[in-house]
C-alpha cells in the first residue's frame, strides 16, 4: 500500500503541506477535509507523485517512487483530478479506454469494461461517444471516475470529485460512489471541504489547515473530542446557519 | 537539380571524353536589367554558333549574385562592367587600371574579353524641363538645391563607387534620398515623385523620356566599359566558343546599345530577336534554333511557372514542416535548450530574403535548390514557435491528468499533447505556406523560375501586363493556399476540438 513518511512540500518559504506520516489502509476510505488552500491537493499531489516532495518520502508497496516506479505506480492508482481534467479531443469512451488502448488492451475487452463501466456509474451508454464538451457536469464527473476505474486500480485518489454539482445529483452520486467503493472494496482518499460529505463517505478523517494536520480519527471523535477549537468552529460553520435560520 | 546535372555532366565530360569534345556545354548568366539581358543573348547565339550546348540563365538578380555564381562555375560567362569589376566587386584591391585588372582577374581564374565598344557610365538625370527650369547642367549645380528628391536604384544607393562616394566628392547635402527600382524610377521621375535620378548611359529612357544627363564635372564616375567576363577553363574547355566572343571587340558603341536598348523596351521586342537580328547585321553570324525558345502563349508560360513555384513552395514546406515540428517539441519537452532554439529561428527571420539568397549561393550556388533552402529556413520560425506554444498552451487540469494516468512521455505527447496542440500547429504551417507562396517570387532573382520571373521581366520592360502575369497567380495560388489549410483543419483538428472552438470545458 501507499506511505508517506515525513513527506513534505514548500512553496518558496510558505509550508503548502508540514511533513506528514501516513499509511492507506486497505479497503478503507480515508477522507482529507479543511478550508481552501490548507494543502489538500498537494497531499493527494504526493501520493501519485504528481507532487514532488522537498521532504522525507513516498513508498508504494514499499519502494519508493521514483521516475522509473512512477509509471507503474499510477496505472495502479487511479486520480480524479479537481477540475475533471478530461481530454476534450477525445470521446467519453476514448477518454476512459485511453490508457487501456496504449497497454494494447485487445478491443473486446475495452469494450465490455466500458460497459460495465457504464453501469456502475449510471452514465448512459450512447454518452460514451460524445465528446466532454457535449456532456453535463455530472457526466463529466462520472466519465473522470470511469477513466481512474478503468484499470481496476487498487487505490483511489478522488479530488472533490463532487464538486460543482447541484445538490438532488450529488445526492444520488455520493450513493453511488459509497456503492461501488463497498462493492469493490477499494482503497480510497477523497477530498472535499464538505463536512456532511466526509461524514458520510469516512472510515476516518483528516482535517487539515494552512498546511498541518489539525485532528486524525473518525467522524465521531472529530465531533465529540475536538483536539482544536479550530475543528468545532470548522464543523459547526456548515450546520449553524441552518440551525439558527439564516439559511437559504 | 538543374544545376548540379549539367555541372556533373559537364565534369564528367572533361575527365572522360577529353579528346574529340561532344558539344561543349556553356551557361551564360545575365543581370535583371535588358542591356545586360540582350548581350547575355548575344554571348548565348555566339557560343551556340560555335557549336556549344547553351543555356542562358537570364535576369539573375544583381551583381554579387552573378560574381559568385561566375566564381563558383554555376555560370561560365556574363557581361560585366571594368568599372563595377574595380569599384565595387573587387573595390578593396585598389585597382588602377585594366591591365592590373586582368590580373587580379585571372588570380581568380577568371578572363576579362576584350571591351565590347561601349563605356556604359554611371550618370546622374533630371528631366530636361525641370533642369532648365532649375538652371542645372552639372552635378556641381546640384549643390544649390538641397530641396531636390533624389531617386536611386538600391545597387547605386548602396555601393561604394555609387551614391555615398558621389555625396562625399560633391558635398551634395540632399536628405530626401529615396530607394527604388531602376526602371521604376523612371516612371517616379516622369510623374514627379523624384526629380534626380541614376542612369546608365545607354539607357533607352534617357532619349525617350527626354532626360538631361548631368556633366559629371568633376570626373567622379569611373568608365563602365562592357566585356564579357568568362572563366579561365572556358578556353580549354570550349576555345571555339571563346573564340567567337572575341569577335564582338569593339563591335557596339554606345548609340548601337541605346538603340538595341530602345528596341527592347520601347518597340517591345523579343531580346533574343534584337541581339539575334544585331550579330546578323554586324558580324554574319548565322543564328541556330535553339531548343528553349520562349513559348508564346499566355497558358503555356503559366503552366511551367506554376508547376517551378510550387515545387519550390512545396519542398521548402514539408522539409520546414519534418524539421521545425520536432524542433517545436524538443523546445517544449527541454526548457533550456526551448529558448535557444526559438531565439535562433526567430534571427534567421530577420535576414531579409534577398541577403538569405545572396548568402545562399556561395554553399548552393544558383537555381531551385538555394531558394528552397532560403524559403526552407523562413518557414522554420512559424512553425516551430506555433508547435511550441500550441504544447505549452495545453491546460494544467490536462496536462496533469495525463500525468496522473500514468501515460509515459511519447504517448502523452502522441495522444494528447499534439492533438490538443494541432489547431495551432496548423496554423504555424499556413501561415509558413503563405508567405513562401510571396517570398517564392524572389527566387527568380537567383534563378529558381517561378512566378516571379514574369514579375522580374515585368519590371525590366516596364510592362504592367508581364508583372500582372506573375502577381497574379501568385496572391490567387496565396488565396488557394489559405483555403486549402482551412478546409485541411476540418480533418486534421480533432472533432471534439471543434466543438468549442478550441476551449476545454475547465
Ligand atoms: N504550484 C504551486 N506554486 C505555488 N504555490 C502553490 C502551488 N500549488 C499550491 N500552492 C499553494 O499551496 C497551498 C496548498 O494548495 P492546495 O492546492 O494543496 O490547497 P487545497 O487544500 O487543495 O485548496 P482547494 O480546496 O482550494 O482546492 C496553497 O496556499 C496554494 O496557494
Ligand atoms: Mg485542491
Amino acid at each position: 500500500m501507499l506511505r508517506l513518511e515525513q513527506a513534505a512540500r514548500h512553496y518558496g518559504v510558505v509550508a503548502a503541506l508540514a511533513p506528514i506520516d501516513l499509511e492507506l489502509e486497505p479497503g478503507h476510505t480515508l477522507v482529507v477535509i479543511g478550508p481552501s488552500g490548507c494543502g489538500k491537493t498537494t497531499l493527494l499531489g504526493l501520493m501519485n507523485g504528481l507532487v514532488q516532495p522537498d521532504r522525507g518520502r513516498v513508498l508504494f508497496d514499499g519502494v519508493p517512487l521514483s521516475p522509473a516506479t512512477i509509471k507503474a505506480a499510477r496505472q495502479r492508482m487511479g486520480y480524479v483530478i479537481q477540475d475533471g481534467g478530461l481530454f476534450p479531443h477525445l470521446t467519453a469512451g476514448g477518454n476512459v479506454a485511453l490508457l487501456a488502448r496504449v497497454l494494447g488492451w485487445p478491443r473486446n475487452r475495452i469494450d465490455s469494461r466500458l460497459r460495465e463501466l457504464a453501469r456502475l456509474t449510471h452514465f448512459p451508454e450512447d454518452g460514451l461517444d460524445r465528446y466532454p464538451l457535449e456532456l453535463s457536469g455530472g457526466q463529466c464527473q462520472r466519465v473522470g471516475l470511469m477513466r481512474a476505474l478503468m484499470l481496476d486500480p487498487d487505490i483511489l485518489l478522488l479530488d472533490e470529485p463532487l464538486g460543482a454539482l447541484d445538490p438532488l445529483v450529488r445526492f444520488d452520486l455520493q450513493n453511488e460512489l459509497r456503492d461501488i467503493f463497498r462493492s469493490l472494496g477499494k482503497t480510497v482518499v477523497l477530498v472535499t471541504h464538505d463536512m456532511s460529505e466526509a461524514a458520510f463517505f469516512a472510515d476516518s478523517i483528516i482535517l487539515l489547515r494552512d498546511g498541518s494536520v489539525v485532528q486524525r480519527g473518525s467522524t465521531a471523535d472529530l465531533m465529540e473530542r475536538p483536539a482544536d477549537p479550530f475543528v468545532t468552529r470548522f464543523i459547526n460553520a456548515q450546520r449553524a446557519r441552518w440551525h439558527d435560520g439564516t439559511a437559504p | 537539380m538543374r544545376i548540379i546535372v549539367p555541372l556533373a555532366l559537364a565534369a564528367a565530360l572533361v575527365v572522360v571524353a577529353s579528346p574529340p569534345a561532344p558539344a561543349a556545354e556553356v551557361t551564360v548568366g545575365s543581370k535583371k536589367f535588358t542591356e545586360s539581358v540582350i548581350l547575355g543573348e548575344m554571348a548565348a547565339l555566339l557560343a551556340r554558333s560555335a557549336g556549344a550546348e547553351v543555356r542562358h540563365r537570364r535576369e539573375l538578380g544583381g551583381t554579387r549574385i552573378l560574381w559568385n555564381a561566375l566564381v563558383r562555375g554555376d555560370i561560365d560567362v556574363y557581361p560585366e562592367y571594368t568599372g563595377t569589376l574595380r569599384a565595387e566587386i573587387l573595390a578593396r584591391e585598389n585597382i588602377p587600371d585594366d591591365r592590373a585588372l586582368a590580373a587580379v582577374l585571372a588570380r581568380r581564374g577568371l578572363v576579362m574579353g576584350p571591351p565590347l565598344g561601349f563605356n556604359n557610365s554611371y550618370a546622374i538625370g533630371m528631366l530636361e524641363r525641370t533642369a532648365r527650369e532649375r538652371g542645372i547642367a552639372t552635378v556641381s549645380d546640384l549643390r544649390r538645391h538641397p530641396d531636390l528628391v533624389l531617386g536611386f536604384g538600391s545597387e547605386f544607393l548602396n555601393r561604394a563607387d555609387g551614391w555615398p562616394g558621389l555625396k562625399a566628392r560633391y558635398g551634395l547635402t540632399q536628405g530626401n534620398v529615396r530607394g527604388l527600382d531602376h526602371d521604376l524610377a523612371y516612371r517616379g521621375l516622369v510623374a514627379g515623385d523624384i526629380e534626380v535620378m541614376d542612369l546608365y548611359a545607354t539607357d533607352a529612357e534617357i532619349d525617350y523620356y527626354g532626360i538631361r544627363v548631368l556633366r559629371d564635372d568633376l570626373g567622379y564616375f569611373p568608365t563602365y566599359d562592357a566585356v564579357l567576363l568568362y572563366r579561365a577553363d572556358l578556353v580549354r574547355r570550349a576555345p571555339a566558343v571563346v573564340h567567337a566572343f572575341e569577335r564582338l571587340a569593339g563591335r557596339i558603341d554606345s548609340t548601337a546599345m541605346a538603340k538595341l536598348n530602345a528596341q527592347v523596351k520601347k518597340e517591345g521586342k523579343s531580346d533574343r530577336d534584337v541581339a539575334a537580328t544585331f550579330l546578323r547585321a554586324a558580324l554574319t553570324v548565322g543564328t541556330v534554333p535553339d531548343h528553349d525558345a520562349d513559348p508564346m502563349q499566355l497558358w503555356r508560360r503559366l503552366g511551367p511557372a506554376t508547376l517551378e513555384h510550387l515545387v519550390l513552395v512545396g519542398i521548402s514546406l514539408a522539409a520546414a514542416i519534418v524539421v521545425a515540428i520536432p524542433l517545436g517539441i524538443a523546445a517544449y519537452l527541454f526548457r533550456g535548450v526551448g529558448h535557444g532554439v526559438l531565439a535562433v529561428v526567430g534571427i534567421v527571420q530577420t535576414i531579409p530574403a534577398l541577403a538569405l539568397l545572396v548568402f545562399m549561393i556561395p554553399l548552393l550556388g544558383i537555381g531551385a535548390v538555394p531558394a528552397m533552402a532560403a524559403l526552407f529556413l523562413y518557414s522554420l520560425l512559424p512553425i516551430t514557435r506555433n508547435t511550441h506554444a500550441g504544447l505549452v498552451g495545453i491546460a494544467e487540469p490536462i496536462r496533469q491528468s495525463a500525468l496522473a494516468l500514468g501515460l509515459g512521455t511519447g504517448d502523452r505527447l502522441l495522444r494528447i499533447e499534439l492533438p490538443l496542440a494541432a489547431p495551432l500547429i496548423l496554423a504555424g504551417i499556413k501561415t509558413a505556406a503563405v508567405i513562401n507562396v510571396g517570398t517564392a517570387t524572389l527566387g527568380a532573382l537567383i534563378g529558381a523560375g517561378g512566378y516571379g520571373q514574369a514579375i522580374l521581366t515585368g519590371i525590366r520592360l516596364d510592362d504592367v501586363g508581364l508583372i500582372l502575369e506573375g502577381a497574379i497567380p501568385a496572391a490567387v495560388l496565396a488565396l488557394v493556399v489559405q483555403y486549402g489549410f482551412e478546409w485541411a483543419e476540418r480533418s486534421v483538428v480533432p472533432r471534439g476540438l471543434r466543438l468549442g472552438k478550441g476551449t476545454a470545458r475547465p
